[in-house]
């Protein structure tokens, strides 16, 4: 079994099918056309670029060319983790704890994998580590947006009892630690749901890809099982760190709850 | 137990507050709503940040950890929240001890002092195995206070401590406070909107006018102790 090369006709004929549902939501009146062939030419471009760019990557085996592309990764996750919160931080926190988390708990994970389980040498050869890397930054990314959410959404609410508990002589880790574990717990529940079902209702994307390229179903399934194990980790190091910073930060020298360090709902600049 | 001082205490509305409480003083402040009343003791525990410093005694705020300082001077807000499910478990652990050993090894004569504290205020010893979804507001106001007396507080600050009790409710809670004030020698600053209780229970009085904590009535008290910051 070898891999079938997809030609551009291949690719055309799959994109008459974007067509035709692009054309189907204008006639029934979905009002959803602009926007899906938007999103289908992006990933379009945004696909050929990524192929284009680690073509250049995988052939020079540059470590700072590796270094650069690893940091964009990281920057554009640090983004995302931002957007997906209710209630961020302000200033650099807001950035900072989401990229800070995802970094230290991506990059270690991922270098452990790749130094001590998979041992390529050299141990930052492109081919592994940049889809490692983004498997792994694409799951502690969500895991840390859920649990930093959680945590800054529990705290605004909370308000009160928190304080309660501050005021009865509470230090902030007791006055905190409920909601804390709570974040956590959200944090983590999407990877453990990820791994209960995974391959009873669809093979892990993954898997799928190794399979396609013609490896043996049971090599797929070991590297599948590999990547959640190391996601797993990864996302609970991550969403530890994320929530731990995060809390440490609502609360000041002097152990008040800082809701000021949160911006205000729907306003892009507080005060 | 020790006097409360407060050196130039500013909250976010208010001009420095210059105030000293003797041990088991008792003193009112009333004012508008928004006048800054509740900030103020909300600064005094320590839960926003303001300039200023408070003195317990000798011992200044800032050189004690921040949980230290606000089981010792013990504010109640005004409205009162729980973070668990039962009302014992709210009480500290000392409090709460004679729950968790089996009755008929230890009777419950373990912490009397609590068991008539709770009384005074018309509960039960087994309001501590009660839920607290519960409860009245009214019932959440008056625990609230025990389980704050229950933290051998040296000083309180009273947030509107009886504005949702009856009048028989509010004796009681009036002479919790008064028996613990005496007997625990503690400076008691009470926010109260209740002239006739003002009246009741004496103590020096002041109000808030334009952004300022002013003495109201000069009748027992000193005027040299309130100095006006700005």
């Amino acid at each position: 079994m070898s891999l079938v090369l997809l030609t551009p006709f291949d690719l055309a004929l799959a994109a008459v099918l974007v067509l035709l549902l692009a054309a189907m939501s204008w006639y029934l009146h979905l009002g959803v056309e602009r926007r899906l062939l938007i999103a289908a030419a992006r990933s379009t471009v945004q696909l050929m670029l990524v192929g284009l760019v680690l073509k250049a990557l995988f052939a020079q085996t540059n470590p700072w060319l590796i270094g650069l592309m690893a940091l964009f990764m990281l920057a554009v996750a640090g983004i995302e983790v931002l957007q997906r919160q209710k209630r961020r931080f302000r200033g650099p926190w807001g950035y900072g704890i989401g990229a800070f988390s995802m970094f230290i708990s991506s990059f270690s994970v991922l270098f452990l994998t790749l130094t001590l389980i998979i041992r390529v040498e050299p141990w930052y050869q492109p081919q592994y580590l940049i889809p490692l890397l983004g498997m792994l930054l694409g799951n502690t990314m969500s895991g840390a947006a859920i649990a930093l959410d959680t945590l800054t959404r529990g705290a605004w609410d909370a308000r009160g009892r928190i304080e309660a508990r501050l005021l009865a002589g509470g230090t902030w880790d007791q006055a905190i630690a409920s909601l804390r574990r709570d974040s956590l717990r959200a944090g983590l529940i999407p990877i453990v749901n990820a791994m209960a079902t995974a391959g009873l209702v669809s093979l892990p994307g993954m898997m799928t890809g190794q399979i396609l390229a013609g490896s043996p179903p049971m090599e797929a399934a070991k590297y599948q099982l590999l990547m959640m194990f190391v996601i797993s980790a990864g996302t609970g190091l991550g969403s530890v760190a994320a929530v731990w910073l995060g809390s440490r930060r609502l609360f000041d020298e002097r152990e008040r709850l800082r809701l000021d360090r949160l911006r205000d709902q729907g306003r892009d600049r507080g005060q | 137990m020790g006097a409360l001082r407060l050196e130039a205490v500013r909250p976010r509305v208010l001009a420095p507050v210059n105030l000293t409480l003797e041990a088991g003083e008792l003193v009112f402040i009333c004012g508008p709503s928004g006048s800054g009343k509740s900030l103020l003791l909300r600064a005094v525990a320590d839960l926003d940040p303001h300039a200023g410093e408070v003195w317990l005694g000798t011992e200044a705020r800032s050189t004690m950890a921040p949980a230290r300082w606000r089981q010792r001077v013990g504010l109640l807000p005004a409205e009162a929240f729980w973070w668990a499910d039962a009302v014992g478990e709210h009480f500290p652990a000392a409090a709460r001890r004679e729950q968790d050993v089996d009755e008929r090894v230890a009777p419950r004569s373990a912490d009397r002092g609590h068991d008539d504290l709770l009384a005074t205020l018309g509960f039960a010893p087994d309001v501590l195995d009660w839920s607290v979804a519960r409860l009245s507001t009214g019932e959440r106001q008056r625990l609230a206070l025990a389980r704050l007396l229950a933290q051998g507080p040296e000083a309180l600050l009273l947030d509107e401590a009886t504005a949702n009790l009856d009048p028989s409710n509010r004796e009681r809670v009036e002479l919790v406070v008064e028996t613990y004030r005496v007997a625990a020698a503690a400076a008691i600053l009470w926010v109260s909107h209740d002239p006739e209780q003002r009246e009741r229970l004496g103590g020096r009085q002041f109000g808030i006018r334009d952004g300022r904590l002013g003495q109201t009535e000069a009748a027992t008290a000193d005027p040299a102790r309130l100095e006006d910051g700005r």
